[in-house]
């Protein structure tokens, strides 16, 4: 009997939308059991959220000490270890499964499939390669344990009204001590999160200065949207990393994408080709994201942006 | 500490507009612009900054590739590495083979500290330092920003989802690279010609002695499914009107 595995993310307190993604990849392979295998401190609450998605078979509960922080070196070993009865173990490909996965191929003597957008077989996936400019179908040997990550873009969360049971496994293995956790550097925001946001709007290096790019905070809070950069924003100290999108930041797939000075490298496109509608507003007619826009318009975005915000209220 | 070693893969560069052959056997590669991976490049930078500090005393830049990558290795030279090894692989490796190539460079080398990308550009894989590190048994600082030495320890800030996150890993271990860890140095003429004189080693995998590992097949490639070109408006009222015909506003 073959049978999945998915790891969870999670912030201690909630489960990352990933999870869910996951699971619903899961979903896509066929005759298989799903389990979730969350990993805490003290997992009971996520435990609870974790047994509602849809179509898993059941929760592994793995309580640890050492558990408490997201570090690849100390789940590793203990992923490795309860992948033994399973045929496929599938983490999100976000950072922290893109940390993580690989070690724990590794662990298993394999190679790693990243970034699954698309499960033809339960040994046959279609991933992006070359920032989005192709994509490859694998084939990975089925005798062998199947490592893999999924590209959460791809898939909708699965729906959260299963009841699957919890167990709690302590696996035995020997954790190292040479990665330790400082801390999270984070900043406070109340905007919806980039990844799951319905809506996003983004801003390029054309924003010039941080202080600019309140301009597009101010359109997205009026609108109730996530906020996006260009790598050159974020560069350019306009805003933190975690805004990044594209091919080495976030892949997203919003309903509705706005792209606000960003000329549209596939390096910056690779990230939003999934979002329902993009729209694209930059003084150059000739810019690329233009090319994949599905509404654009040609202006310069400090005339544009309080335009547009004072008619959408209306 | 001692000695960092880089990993450097020759990649297409990455203004080129990759396609793929009509026969979906790969991607168009003839007379295509080939360079060193971006993230390697950081790599690089990081390990001569560390050395140019006092930190270390050695830096060697590895690849796995053809023998075509030694432009690219001729290049880390010219950036400022003390000694090139090219281990020679007509076939492109997996990022397992690859992490196994690095250990055994690491027990010849007796490295205290490997750099290498995030990931290669090309296979979009962003697997081989963790695969390395769990190898070897050893931390893994996966996607760093900044990293400061001290101690026989290495305090890392990574870029992650929610943020940065700081980690604090013993040496030996291995780093990989995020965009904005550094900027790397522009190469100057008189270091091309100083570069010609420095060592370059090749070796293979039989050399090493490492057995290749497979498993994931490359069936077939395929250009991405295009999103069409929409509809250009004149000015905000045709975008709200468009907004609102879609129903999304
Ligand atoms: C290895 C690697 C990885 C990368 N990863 C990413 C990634 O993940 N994400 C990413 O975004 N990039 C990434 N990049 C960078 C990418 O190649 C581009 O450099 C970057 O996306 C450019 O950002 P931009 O569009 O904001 O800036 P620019 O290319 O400078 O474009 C600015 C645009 O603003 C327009 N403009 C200027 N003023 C105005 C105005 N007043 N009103 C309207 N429009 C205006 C201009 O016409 C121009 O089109 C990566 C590059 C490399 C090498
Ligand atoms: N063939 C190779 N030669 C040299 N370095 C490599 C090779 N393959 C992978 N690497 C290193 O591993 C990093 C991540 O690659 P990947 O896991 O393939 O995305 C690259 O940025 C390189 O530093």
């Amino acid at each position: 009997m073959s049978k999945i595995l998915v790891i969870a993310e999670h912030d201690s307190k909630t489960l990352n939308a990933s999870t869910a993604k996951c699971v619903s990849c899961a979903g896509t392979f066929s005759g298989l059991e799903i389990d979730v295998a969350v990993f805490s401190t003290n997992g009971e609450s996520l435990c609870t959220e974790a047994a509602k998605l849809q179509g898993i078979r059941k929760v592994l509960r793995v309580d640890a000490p050492v558990n408490g922080d997201p570090l690849a070196a100390v789940l590793a070993p203990q992923v490795a270890e309860l992948a033994g009865e399973y045929t496929h173990v599938l983490g999100p490909s976000t950072t922290f499964g893109k940390d993580l996965m690989p070690r724990v191929a590794a662990l298993l003597g394999v190679n790693q499939v990243s970034d699954i957008m698309e499960v033809l077989g339960n040994h046959e996936f279609r991933r992006p390669i070359y920032a989005g400019n192709a994509v490859l179908t694998v084939k990975a040997d089925d005798n062998r344990k199947l490592v893999a990550t999924v590209r959460t873009a791809s898939y909708k969360a699965c729906d959260t009204t299963g009841e699957a049971s919890t167990e709690s496994v302590s696996p035995q293995c020997e954790i190292p001590t040479h990665t330790r956790y400082v801390e999270l550097k984070a900043q406070a925001s109340d905007r919806p999160d980039l990844q799951t946001a319905s809506r996003v709007v983004s801003g390029g290096r054309a924003l010039g200065s941080a202080e600019s790019f309140e301009l597009i905070y101010d359109f997205a809070d009026s609108i109730g949207a996530g906020v996006g950069a260009s790598r050159a924003a974020v560069d350019a100290g306009y805003v933190p990393n975690d805004m990044q999108v594209g091919q080495t930041g976030k892949i997203i797939a919003p309903d509705i994408y706005f792209a606000f000075g960003i000329s549209g490298a596939i390096q910056h496109l690779t990230g939003i080709k999934d979002a329902g509608t993009i729209v694209a507003v930059n003084k150059d007619a000739e810019a690329p994201i233009f090319e994949v826009a599905d509404i654009g318009i040609v202006g310069d975005l400090f005339e544009v942006i309080p335009a547009l915000k004072a008619k959408l209220a209306t | 500490m001692q000695k960092i070693l880089v990993g450097i893969k020759r990649v297409i560069d990455y203004n080129v507009r990759v396609r793929v052959k009509p026969d979906g056997s790969g991607v168009v590669t003839d007379g295509v612009k080939m360079s060193i991976n971006p993230f390697d490049e950081i790599a690089l930078e990081e390990a001569l900054r560390i050395k140019e500090r006092g930190e270390a005393s050695e830096v060697v830049v590895a690849s796995i590739g053809v023998s075509a990558t030694q432009q690219q290795l001729r290049t880390a030279l010219a950036m400022g590495a003390d000694r090139a090894i090219l281990v020679k692989e007509e076939d492109a490796v997996s990022p397992l083979t690859a992490a196994h190539v690095f250990l055994k460079l690491i027990e010849k080398e007796k490295a205290d500290l490997v750099i290498l990308g995030k990931q290669a550009i090309d296979d979009d894989n962003n697997q081989t330092g963790q695969m390395l590190a769990a190898l070897w048994a050893r931390p893994q600082a996966t996607f760093a920003s900044n990293v400061a030495l001290a101690d026989g320890k290495a305090t890392v800030t990574r870029e992650v989802d929610g943020g940065l996150e700081v980690i604090e890993v013993d040496l030996p271990a291995v780093i990989t690279t995020d965009l904005r860890l550094n900027e790397p140095r522009y190469v100057k003429l008189p270091d091309i010609m100083k570069a010609k004189r420095k060592p370059l080693e090749e070796t293979s995998t039989e050399e090493l002695g490492v057995a290749r590992t497979g498993g994931v097949e490359a069936i077939k490639y395929e250009p991405p499914e295009a999103r069409s070109r929409g509809v250009m408006v004149e000015d905000v009222d045709g975008l709200v009107q468009a907004l609102k015909d879609r129903g999304l506003f």
